[in-house]
């Protein structure tokens, strides 16, 4: 690998690592928040339990997302030096804000996870939610960051008069706001098909009484919710790339020419070398529809950007394909268990078919939540800032990258091994 | 509020991270002492030993370790050519620091989840312990190299680090040291209070050992300073900072001889005491240079504003952030059973 690649896979790996507690540590404290109140409303002892083992599950997640976040924070100026000596100060005023709600975060997830028996019970229930509040709080402004990357807003004042641009032009870009609410809301989605397959999968080994039935209900009404809106924040989010990111939107489409009517693309590989797509189906007029509204409207295609300047099109291509395609499938699963839910409730915790859907649910958030990172990160390549700085450009001058590579590649695997372990010995007390 | 508005804002910004460094290093630096002393855990209490350790890290550590973001975020906030330097610099010691990072808290909570005398808590401990005694060795390695030359910043923006003055010199060797038995020493102190009976005496014993260490290390330290510190040991024996150096002494006196005498809350007070006024007396030195020589407060501070959104923030932040905190350690910390 070359010292700029490894870099970069350092530097995804980290973020795929961190992502997965990361959407936990949104999600869970939901579910929790949602089990305490259930307790509260209902006196009925079984959510109290269910608070009580998620909350086991929980500590140990948000310690490992806490340090692998920290990870992270060291990681930009330990790989991205250049880039962060560039873009530091602008992008700072995003990680501040986030810094106050990760400190919120982690004060009240102390007093949550060991405050039960010292608080009163509405107390300890509002702990929990200002977790979740706190949780959400971090996802949205730390996207701030990611989304000035994507559309630096104010970039010809910072190369000129650094000095007249204003704190809060991180927060005015208009990426941000759409790329907030699909990106946390895909933290919602994950969590709760991730959680409703484990319990899926203990139903199809036997595990049905009404403790884990009820805990199905919350994680996939949760699950559900959220991932109802993927689609349509997803939508918005595709208009947004085709306004400010046009190159983005050719390499997710695989769309080589540039055309009116241009069709949306379901599956097929695309060849960077001959531009040619085998084995797609090509719907006519419907990206044209969808990026602008019209179905004539022109769309423009990968020869209007230098051969030099294309991301790697099969992993940008493909990945919009998983996204789209896992976050369909969890909508189909979800209304499937509210059909089953609302005809035949005895039969939830019975169905093989709807529970072994909700076992293949269950990564679905997640594959689409990494892959939509790929393809928003991927899709940037080769730029850092879009348009303003070479990923080339950003990366350390430093030696060492292959051992700290080999070392962080080791050291997160062997965390993971570690925690599905841990995890798997988990039970309701 | 007058003097706020007429401060020179890099001042307050190097204040504030000044302040957020000594949050971490008396309340994180804690945490690391604990698992200094989880693995030096000898004799028949040595798991009452560890269950105190847990028990009293618990429900903090998770918010004692945000300092250190924060201290993180200001430095690429509002010196963004400070936060380059040393990201070039310690390309390997900070990913030194992170694994010890990342293992610390990683332990601690597999082994949490753990019920004690498991086998999982027998494999995690001694992870826990070692990453918790070579992180602070390795972040006072880290101030002995920003302090004393080890990383110079050409006019190109070229940064080169000197491998001695940052790995062996002996004044690096024993700034790690001396980091590392700060935190045992105030782990030992803080666990004074929150213990009883024979394991508080046992840790009134650990407070008075690496009291000596940390006393010992300092002397040995303090010689060596004229030569590979000169400008911070210039300015510690001007006329008004000396007293600094002084007062730290004093209180190092005052809190062993409080532990000695078990008066603990005071010990614990004046301990925390002398780990900020040592702080202080580094950042006097250390002034007007973040990275000694090449690159002062002023000169890596951002042109733009980003030092007014920090400092303009601040108090909305606080807001939130000390009543939060005041309940967290109120229900934790406040009783001493
Ligand atoms: C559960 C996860 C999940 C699901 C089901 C979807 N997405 Fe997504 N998507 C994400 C999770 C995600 C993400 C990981 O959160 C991303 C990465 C960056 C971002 O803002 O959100 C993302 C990015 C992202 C982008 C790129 C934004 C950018 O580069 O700035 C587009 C165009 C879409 N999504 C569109 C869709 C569409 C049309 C979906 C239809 C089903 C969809 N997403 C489902
Ligand atoms: C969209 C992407 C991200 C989301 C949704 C997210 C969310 C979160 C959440 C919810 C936490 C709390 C810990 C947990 O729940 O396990 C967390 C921790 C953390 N994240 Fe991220 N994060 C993202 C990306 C990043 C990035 C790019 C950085 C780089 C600076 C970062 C830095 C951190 C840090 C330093 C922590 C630890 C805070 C603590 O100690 O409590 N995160 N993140
Ligand atoms: C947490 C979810 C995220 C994931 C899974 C993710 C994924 C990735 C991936 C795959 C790359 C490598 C791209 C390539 O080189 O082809 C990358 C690069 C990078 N990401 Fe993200 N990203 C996430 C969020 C963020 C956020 C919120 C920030 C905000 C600062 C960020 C900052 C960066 C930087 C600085 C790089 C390196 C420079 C570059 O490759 O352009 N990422 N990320």
């Amino acid at each position: 690998m070359s010292h700029l690649d490894a870099a970069r896979f350092q530097m995804a790996y980290s973020l795929f690592f961190h992502m997965i507690f990361a959407a936990l540590g949104v999600g869970m404290p939901a579910l929790l928040a949602a089990a305490e109140y259930l307790h509260l409303r209902t006196k009925d002892p079984q959510y109290l339990r269910l608070a009580g083992t998620w909350a086991r599950a929980t500590a140990v997640l948000f310690a490992i997302g806490a340090v692998s976040g920290t990870g992270i924070a060291f990681e930009l100026g330990l790989l991205w030096p250049e880039f962060m000596h560039f873009a530091g100060s602008t992008i700072g005023p995003a990680f501040t804000l986030e810094g106050y709600a990760f400190f919120t975060e982690a004060i009240f997830i102390g007093l949550y996870l060991y405050g039960r028996d010292r608080m009163r019970p509405v107390a300890h229930w509002l702990t929990s939610v200002a977790v979740a509040v706190s949780g959400a709080a971090s996802s949205v402004l730390v996207t701030a960051a990611n989304a000035w990357m994507q559309n630096p807003v104010g970039i010809e004042t910072l190369r000129s008069h650094p000095e007249a641009l204003s704190p809060w032009v991180v927060f005015t870009n208009p990426h941000w706001p759409i790329m907030a609410l699909h990106s946390t809301l895909a933290c919602y989605a994950a969590t709760g098909f991730a959680v409703s397959g484990v319990y899926a999968w203990g139903m199809l080994r036997g595990r049905t009484d009404s403790l884990r039935q009820k805990a199905l209900q919350i994680a996939v009404i949760m699950g559900l919710l959220a991932a109802v809106t993927m689609p349509l924040t997803g939508d918005v989010s595709a208009k947004v790339v085709a306004r400010h990111q046009p190159e983005k939107l050719a390499a997710m489409e695989a769309l080589f020419v540039t055309r009116t009517r241009a069709p949306l693309l379901i599956g097929g590989l695309p060849d960077q070398e001959t531009g040619k797509v085998c084995c797609g189906v090509e719907l006519p007029g419907l990206l044209s529809f969808l990026a602008y509204g019209a179905l004539d409207a022109e769309v423009m295609g990968l020869d209007q950007v230098p051969r030099d300047e294309w991301p790697n099109l099969p992993l940008v291509h493909l990945s919009f394909q998983l996204m789209v395609g896992a976050g369909l499938a969890m909508v189909l699963v979800g209304l499937y268990y509210a059909w089953v839910r609302w005809r035949r409730p005895a039969d939830v915790a019975r169905d093989r078919r709807l529970l072994w859907l909700l076992v293949i649910a269950a990564p679905m958030g997640y594959l689409a939540l990494e892959a939509g990172w790929i393809v928003a990160e991927a899709g940037r390549q080769p730029w850092t800032i879009w348009k303003a700085m070479l990923t080339a450009d950003a990366v350390t001058p430093s030696g060492g990258m292959d051992p700290s590579v080999a070392g962080f590649t080791a050291l997160y695997a062997a965390l993971a091994v570690a925690l599905v372990l841990l995890l798997r010995r988990l039970r309701h007390e | 509020m007058h003097l706020w508005s007429t401060l020179d804002p890099v001042v307050g910004a190097a204040l504030v991270m000044l302040l957020a460094l000594m949050a971490y290093a008396v309340l994180a630096g804690a945490d690391f002492g604990g698992g200094i002393w989880d693995l030096l855990a000898t004799g028949p209490r040595q798991e009452q030993h560890r269950q105190a350790i847990a028990r009293a890290m618990g429900p903090v550590w998770e918010a004692n370790h945000v300092w250190l973001i924060f201290v993180i975020v200001i430095l690429f906030t509002v010196f963004p050519t400070g936060y380059r330097a040393l990201g070039i610099a310690f390309f390997g010691l900070f990913h030194l620091v992170l694994i010890g990072i990342v293992l610390r808290g990683a332990a601690f909570a597999f082994r949490a989840a753990a019920s004690g005398e498991s086998r999982q808590w027998r494999l995690w401990s001694p992870v826990f312990g070692a990453s918790s005694a070579v992180t602070p060795f390795l972040l006072g390695l880290a101030a002995a190299a920003v302090s004393g030359g080890g990383i110079r910043v050409l006019p190109g923006g070229t940064v080169q680090v000197d491998p001695i003055l940052t790995w062996y010199s002996p004044v690096s060797i024993l700034m790690g040291l001396l980091t590392t038995a700060m935190c045992a020493y105030l782990a030992a102190v803080f666990l004074t209070v929150e213990t009883r009976g024979e394991v508080q005496e046992d840790f009134r014993r650990r407070a008075l050992w690496s009291g000596a260490v940390m006393g010992l290390l300092a002397a040995a330290l303090l010689p060596l300073l004229p030569a590979a510190m000169p400008h911070l040991w210039e300015h510690l024996t001007r006329p008004a900072p000396a007293p600094i150096l002084l007062g730290g002494a004093a209180l190092a006196l005052l809190s062993a001889a409080a532990i000695y005498t078990r008066r603990y809350l005071l010990g614990r007070a004046a301990a925390v005491a002398q780990v900020v006024v040592l702080l202080s007396g580094w950042a006097v030195g250390q002034w007007p240079y973040l990275i000694y020589p090449d690159i002062t407060f002023h000169g890596a501070a951002a042109a733009g504003p980003s030092i007014r959104f920090l400092l303009q923030t601040l108090p909305f932040g606080l807001l939130v952030l000390l009543p939060s905190l005041w309940l967290l350690f109120r229900v934790f910390k406040a009783e001493v059973r």
